[in-house]
């Protein structure tokens, strides 16, 4: 069972919590897991094609994970995945 | 007519932002904003953090994710909320650019200072609406020390 580390905005679409223990055994199957229960952060995090959105950044304790490639990746009890929204902004259009 | 959402900040959150964004001028600069939302959203620590952008910075910032991560735990490790992150426009109005608008994240306060030859000539903040649109925050400042 892994915890899941909501990031602030996203707070909005999970009843304010801010973590959640999905019982899933890999990273994207954990997010899935998330996502099932708040389906209303399912635009936020995935794309049309159900790929985890560009601008979003998965970590796995300290360590980015490539969604797409390392999803599959293990996690037990003991594992902490962050999600974390790029934050990015200037001032000409 | 729609009444504006309210921000409050400290005169030391203030402070603290003007003098990162004359410093880094005339490049932009950013930092997150923290405090709590209870009945109001209440800023009161503002951190400065690097602006990763490669290449060019008078128009750009961008926040490394890890420092992003960092902050999130800072947060919960100080009893506190992450509620926004402040960037400067060297030589632009503090409006957001719709470069801005399609970055966002729902939630947060977007503080932009506007600097003019070096100088912070406006302060505003932002936040997105449900239709993922920018609606501007009235901001109050505590001119009181916060304890």
């Amino acid at each position: 069972m892994a915890k899941i580390i909501i990031p602030t905005p996203l707070r909005k679409f999970t009843d304010r919590s801010n973590s959640f223990e999905t019982s899933s055994n890999t990273v994207v199957k954990s997010l899935e897991n998330l996502v099932e229960e708040y389906p209303d952060l399912k635009k936020h995090l995935f794309d049309d094609e159900d790929n985890v959105r560009s601008f979003i950044k998965i970590y796995v304790g300290d360590d980015e994970i490539d969604p797409l490639n390392n999803g599959e990746t293990s996690v037990d009890e003991d594992t902490i995945i962050s999600i974390v929204p790029a934050i990015a902004g200037g001032s000409i259009n | 007519m729609k009444r504006m959402s309210e921000v409050t900040i400290t005169q030391e959150v203030s402070d603290f932002m003007e003098k990162h964004a004359e410093e880094t001028y005339n490049n932009e600069c950013c930092g997150f904003l923290y405090g709590h939302e209870n009945d109001a959203r209440k800023i009161t620590l503002a951190q400065r953090v690097e602006n990763t952008k490669d290449g060019d910075k008078r128009r750009r910032f961008k926040i490394d994710p890890d420092d992003y991560r960092k902050a999130e735990l800072f947060a919960v490790q100080n009893n506190l909320d992450l509620l926004g992150v402040y960037h400067s426009h060297p030589d632009h109005p503090a409006r957001p650019s719709e470069h801005d608008r399609k970055q966002a994240v729902p939630f947060f306060s977007y503080i932009i200072l506007s600097v003019m030859s070096g100088k912070t000539a406006a302060i505003t903040s932002w936040q997105l609406n449900d239709d993922h649109q920018f609606e501007e925050e009235e901001i109050k400042t505590l001119q009181t020390k916060s304890l």
